[in-house]
């Protein structure tokens, strides 16, 4: 049974009389331990079936089996609860919560899934530990540089051992000795048996998945496989 | 779902995060709940004190006066004609079914004197029954006899004021106090009854049987007049009953056609006191509902800073829900931010409340009242103003779609 497996999803926004087309009918499955890039000039709506893939969003028509179970016709509930333990998120610009320190922001993720306060304390600091940043528990997201800053957002994403790593642009703001890194890290964590799917529009970012697939007007133009360049 | 415990800390360093805004809002809750506390104490205070001012008076009790006389076109007010006497107390007494007990009066004023000491008071002539009827005992001594009163027994009974300022620390029982120098006995010492509603000092009076005030003291212009008749009904309910009563056997008495005026007046001063009692009713009412209001708009000022940190955090409640927040989470979270800060006011606007209520007693001279049960219904009430107003900003940040609250800047 594949990990992610969409059939023909198809995303309409209705805008008065207009709808507009934003997917026409994606259909791929995605394996477990997969590291996946999605490419796309914007506007293509990779980001769209990236949200429905996180469950941030469904789909107009078609349907989603995340792990076999039909995502489609879910509530806001039962969707929250999915984010919270089958999918971490590193979003673009991390969205880390600017009032709460490092150690806090990561903790979060367990926060919605009842964990109790040592046993969260103690997951995260492993968490903040794997990604490099041990001694920066405390720091406030203002406090940390901007290398630093995703590896909070992907420390938080991997708290609650999710299926899935989702990451929109984590290079896009960083400069590319940070990009390297980051990349690196995700690479490891893949590694570490982590399925990871990212989107980006750099080519140098597409060097490290071992699948690529192209989106481009709402269509998948191409789904390539191949041994990681680097 | 996250523990009630992480939900409040959550709260608290929100609000700490805007102190400013946080107090000023309280404020309005503070102000609010004070309010009612100090409103509500002035209410009870006051009719608290009328309530004690009836009880002074006695209950159930009609007055009847005689009319007023016309002399060469001059009417001189009620209680000037000599148009009662003690036989129209008496038939009261044996014919109207509704009195429990008639006391007559004959009054007057005059100084008493005891060894060196003198002072100007009120003396009344009245029976033993006017005692029962204005629920007045005696610290000390005994009240004169229905046959004392027969045999014009030189007797007298002092208020608290009157022995204050005659006797001093000296007992004053069986000692002679002359009245328009006529020896009089003193038998007896009257309770403490305060002052009536109009500010005459009931204690200043001494009483004697009124055959004696009659023919001794301050004579009548025709045999057995009295100044007054007092009449108690058997209950409240009989009291217009009694009225009735009366009036109809003084009409028959006095021979007046059912056309004519009255030589007599009838008061009814419960009455009087209930309209008192019912406009101070109004007025605690009237004051406790304005003070209810200012605790609605704090409530609203709540529901206002609350909207406004909603969409300040739009992208907090975005990350939140992304990372698994759900609809109850998010709610409870912004429930509880409301809550605390309507609580915290509650409790502060209630030690502001006693505050205020002392210092309008201390500096007003009026007497507030500070019940327990309104400090709770103040405080219960400002709780759910809390909720009330909250919920609404709660469940519209529940109610975010996540991609666009992800996407707020």
């Amino acid at each position: 049974m594949a990990l992610i497996e969409v059939s023909n999803i198809t995303k309409v926004y209705r805008v008065g009389d207009l709808e507009h087309w934003v997917l026409k009918g994606i259909s791929l499955s995605i394996e477990r331990g997969e590291f996946v890039v999605i490419m796309g000039p914007s506007g293509s709506g990779k980001s769209t079936f990236m949200n429905i893939l996180g469950c941030l969003d469904t789909p107009t028509s078609g349907t989603y089996r995340l792990e076999g179970m039909n995502i489609g016709g879910l509530g806001r509930d039962e969707l929250s609860e999915i984010r919270n333990k089958k999918i971490g998120f590193v979003f673009q610009n991390f969205n880390l919560i600017p009032r709460m320190n490092a150690l806090e922001n990561v903790e979060l993720p367990l926060l919605y899934n009842g964990v109790t306060k040592r046993n969260r304390r103690e997951r995260a600091k492993r968490a903040l530990e794997l990604v490099g940043l041990k001694d920066r528990e405390s720091h406030y997201p203002n406090q940390l540089s901007g290398g630093q800053q995703p590896r909070v957002a992907i420390a938080r994403a991997l708290v609650n051992n999710p299926a899935i790593i989702l990451a929109d642009e984590p290079t896009g703001n960083l400069d590319t000795a940070s990009s390297e890194d980051i990349m690196a890290l995700f690479s490891r964590l893949n590694a570490g048996g982590i399925t990871i799917i990212i989107v980006t529009h750099e080519p140098d970012v597409a060097l490290y998945g071992r699948r690529v697939i192209r989106f481009r007007d709402g269509m998948v133009i191409a789904d390539e496989r191949r041994s990681p360049s680097i | 779902m996250v523990h009630l415990g992480a939900t409040i800390q959550i709260a608290i360093r929100s609000l700490r995060a805007n102190k400013i805004r946080s107090g000023l809002t309280t404020l309005g809750i503070i102000i609010g709940v004070a309010a009612v506390i100090a409103m509500v104490a002035v209410g009870s205070g006051a009719s608290l004190q009328l309530s004690n001012q009836i009880a002074t008076m006695g209950s159930n009790i009609l007055i009847v006066l005689p009319g007023a006389t016309t002399v060469g076109g001059i009417r001189a007010g009620t209680g000037t004609q000599s148009s009662l006497t003690i036989d129209d107390a008496e038939a009261i007494r044996r014919e109207c079914s509704a009195v429990l007990d008639v006391a007559p009066f004959s009054t007057g004023s005059a100084q008493v004197v005891y060894g060196n000491q003198n002072w100007f008071t009120a003396v009344v002539g009245t029976t033993p029954s006017m005692f029962s009827i204005r629920d007045w005992n005696l610290t000390s001594g005994r009240s004169f006899t229905d046959q004392e009163v027969k045999n014009m027994a030189k007797v007298c009974l002092l208020g608290q004021t009157v022995v204050e300022n005659i006797f001093g620390q000296e007992e004053p029982l069986g000692k002679i106090l002359r009245i328009k120098n006529v020896p009089f006995v003193v038998i007896g010492v009257l309770e403490k009854k305060g002052q009536t509603p109009t500010g005459q000092d009931q204690d200043d009076t001494v009483f004697v049987p009124i055959t004696v005030a009659q023919k001794m003291l301050f004579g009548t212009n025709l045999p057995g007049t009295v100044k007054m008749i007092m009449i108690k009904a058997k209950s409240a309910e009989e009291l217009p009953l009694a009225e009735k009563q009366v009036n109809d056997l003084l009409r028959q008495r006095h021979r007046i056609g059912p056309k004519q005026d009255p030589d007599f007046t009838i008061r009814n001063l419960t009455k009087i006191l209930e309209t008192a009692r019912e406009s101070v009713r109004v007025m605690s009412f009237l004051l406790g509902t304005i003070a209810s209001i200012s605790l609605v708009v704090g409530g609203i000022g709540i529901m206002n800073i609350m909207l406004v940190s909603v969409t300040e955090r739009t992208k907090e409640i975005g990350i939140r829900m992304a990372v698994g927040a759900k609809t109850w989470d998010i709610r409870l979270q912004f429930l509880m931010e409301s809550l605390i800060l309507s609580l915290i006011g509650g409790v502060l606007g209630i030690v502001l409340g006693i505050v205020v209520s002392k210092s309008i007693s201390s500096l007003a001279g009026w007497p507030t009242v500070i019940s327990p049960f309104g400090i709770l219904l103040s405080f219960s009430f400002s709780g759910f103003v809390g909720i009330f107003f909250g919920f609404y900003p709660a469940y519209k940040a529940s109610m975010l779609n996540p991609i666009e609250a992800l996407r707020y800047e």
